[in-house]
């Protein structure tokens, strides 16, 4: 786990330098300081069991073993992108990996991972369904119906909430009436349980007393788990709203070293290898990087590939898949 | 008269009853499949379009969902990720608006944004369109808000046959469908429909009548009325050919263009209002490809710019086989 929580602040850390260099366009949401929740809870459940994410996604993705070379490139929006950079940071995904993506549309995945635990139910397939937001999204109306379909079907699914305290600028008080989201799920019957998110073992418990409730049938379980971003909301974020001494405040709370500690102090490994798994996965990263880079572009003339099943639009530069023929860029490639 | 009867063709139906004949045989084809929606189970739904199904299929294929249309088109979304090919039911046109996030955010881009690695095996039944006496949110036509987004198929029947062969082919297509029901015309009389509904090709128009002077482009409930304006214009001395559109997203251009070419006039009934109706698609598309070959500027008879209006004014806000005459001549005067 010291590993993956390495490997996603690294990787992030990257991200940054290249988008700050503009290698990387759009938006980038970074995940640094929330770690641990990420980390946490996927370790303690099962490979197949299932993920679904807000836009600030990569360390899940880092965490479900989706190769971080690909991940990058789909950053850079190249054509060896997870998602053939299609998707872009908001919207990683491996269907292969049971990780069913990153969604920009803020709580709108909520009911999309109810259903399919729905569907792990009606199929009996044993498996469990994590759904992943932040607090801002409980204010969305999304969040209660995914929420209430849950309890009404008895589900299996997780949901996980990070409180880190802000919804982009807007703070607790400013975007809810209650300050601990769980609160909300009393309404709708369900479990809770809150973790410190800064903390991969507190989160770690907690989803493994949730995935085991849900697979012993008994419905949904909602997880709050406190937590803090250092970075801004996204690499544009000016951060009026906060004062920089929080943030100094919480960031000595890092969830890496304070589990790097832990670590030490429970004989786990030696510093030593502590600083070991820091150079091999810098190392990985600077892979990661070059990999990236000199990934091709996508071919302008599929651009408008996979829009459906199959290329059907005429308009669409689809139309030249297979045949080879180049087809000029029309405004109904959706560039 | 031999015996030889049309194969298969057992039953007369009418549009909505078709509809549910062809939701049971996909229940029955497709194990994956299963239908949610609101009060679509025992009750059979507002317009009774899955009546028996639950009773057939059980309660965990064929079930009610809370009131949250953007919840359980989300849940859809879900189940599709599961393997899993849901059809969900919309009891309103205007009901679909809470869901249209979900369509338009995820469901119409799900392939495209994963590199083509998943695909959505998902159909949206939503009755729609005026000519019932309901209220506005209840008359709506809404086709070119989805029409518009690239990734959904939008596909509109106009008889039994259709509504039962169109239906059971978007549910085999592998892309999301709005499947969108012209309700005015659910219970416009019963034609024979055969005992399994086999697939048709689904982006392709019909010509429901041949003709050389003009053609009427029509879908839904537009087509009934665009054959009665035919046979007006028949007697008239007009050859008016009607082509039924049937996907609106994506549309057959080969059809609309080979209209132009063939009777050199096209004109475009559409109940849903003007501005950036279908219509203006039409237009524009023979614009760019045929101008050369139009003996007419391609007109439009449309509903107006305005909500649905309640009952008493709904006669002038709808097309009318006047209406669709008096553009007609203005087209053969040109
Ligand atoms: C429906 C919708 N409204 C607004 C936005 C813009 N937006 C993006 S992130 C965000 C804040 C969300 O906060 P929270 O759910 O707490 O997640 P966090 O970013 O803190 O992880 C907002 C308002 C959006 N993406 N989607
Ligand atoms: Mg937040």
């Amino acid at each position: 786990m010291y590993r993956q929580l390495v490997l996603i602040r690294r990787f992030e850390e990257h991200a940054a330098e290249a988008y700050a260099q503009a290698k990387i366009g759009g938006f980038l949401h970074l995940y640094i300081g929330e770690e641990a929740v990420a980390v946490g809870a996927i370790n303690a459940v099962r490979e197949t069991d299932h993920l679904l994410t807000h836009y600030r996604d990569h360390g899940y993705a880092l965490v479900r073993g989706c190769d971080p070379k690909a991940c990058m490139a789909e950053l850079f929006g190249r054509e060896d992108g997870l998602c053939h950079g299609r998707g872009g940071s908001m919207h990683l995904a491996e269907a292969a990996r049971h990780f069913w993506g990153g969604y920009a549309i803020v709580g709108s995945h909520i009911p999309i991972g109810a259903g399919m635990a729905y569907a792990m139910q009606y199929q009996e397939r044993d498996e469990v369904v994590l759904d992943f937001f932040g607090d801002g999204a409980t204010g969305n109306g999304i969040f209660h119906e995914g929420l209430s379909m849950a309890a009404l079907w008895n589900l299996p699914v997780i949901f996980i909430c990070e409180n880190n305290l802000y919804g982009m600028g807007a703070t607790l008080a400013e975007e809810s009436p209650v300050s601990e989201m769980r609160i909300k799920a009393e309404g709708y019957t369900m479990p809770s349980i809150q973790c410190d998110g800064m903390d991969v073992l507190s989160v770690y418990e907690a989803l493994g007393k949730a995935a085991e409730h849900c697979r012993s049938g008994k419905g949904p379980y909602f997880v709050e788990a406190m937590t803090y971003r250092f970075r801004g909301h996204s690499m544009a974020d000016p951060e009026l709203y906060r004062d920089k001494s929080e943030v100094q405040r919480w960031r000595v709370r890092d969830p890496i070293p304070s589990f790097g500690d832990w670590c030490v102090e429970h004989g786990v490994c030696s510093s030593q290898e502590l600083a070991q798994i820091n150079e091999e996965v810098e190392g990985e990263m600077l892979e990661a990087v070059a990999f990236a880079e000199q990934s091709p572009w996508p071919d302008p003339a599929e651009v408008g590939r996979w829009i459906y099943a199959k290329p059907i639009d005429p308009e669409s530069p689809a139309r030249s898949e297979g045949a080879g023929a180049a087809v000029p860029l029309t405004s109904d490639a959706g560039v | 008269m031999s015996e030889v009867t049309a194969p298969q063709a057992t039953q007369e139906l009418n549009l909505v009853e078709a509809v549910d004949r062809a939701l049971g045989q996909i229940l029955e084809d497709d194990p994956q499949a299963l239908l949610l929606g609101e009060d679509i189970g025992a009750n059979g739904g507002v317009f009774r379009a899955t009546a028996g199904l639950e009773a057939r299929f059980g309660p965990d294929r064929v079930f009610d969902t809370p009131l949250g249309e953007a919840g359980f088109v989300g849940a859809a979304l879900g189940l599709c990720l599961a393997g899993l090919h849901p059809v969900v039911e919309i009891q309103f046109d205007a009901f679909s608006y809470p869901a249209f996030e979900q369509l338009v955010s995820h469901v119409g881009r799900f392939r495209w944004r994963t590199g083509g690695h998943y695909g959505l095996r998902l159909v949206v039944r939503v009755p729609y369109g005026g000519g019932t006496r309901a209220p506005e949110l209840h008359s709506d036509s809404p086709e070119t808000l989805f029409g518009h987004v690239p990734g959904l198929r939008v596909v509109v029947p106009s008889d039994p046959v259709s509504a039962g062969r169109l239906l059971v082919s978007a549910q085999g297509c592998g892309d999301p469908v709005v499947f969108l029901e012209p309700k005015r015309i659910y219970r416009r009389g019963r034609s024979p429909v055969p005992e399994r509904f086999g697939p048709t090709e689904l982006d392709r128009a019909a010509v429901v009548r041949d003709g050389d002077d003009l053609t009427l482009v029509a879908y839904g409930a537009m087509v009934e009325l665009a054959l009665a304006a035919a046979t007006r214009l028949e007697a008239a001395g007009c050859s008016a050919r009607v082509l039924d559109l049937r996907s609106l997203y994506p549309l057959d251009r080969e059809s609309l263009l080979a209209a132009a070419e063939e009777t050199g006039r096209v004109l475009v009934v559409h109940e849903a209002p003007r501005h950036c109706g279908l219509g203006a698609e039409v237009a524009a598309l023979l614009q760019e490809e045929v101008a050369d070959r139009l003996l007419a500027p391609t007109l439009r008879v449309t509903g107006m710019n305005m909500p649905f209006p309640l009952f008493q004014n709904e006669d002038d806000a709808l097309p009318s086989v006047e209406r669709v005459l008096a553009a007609a001549q203005v087209m053969l005067d040109y």
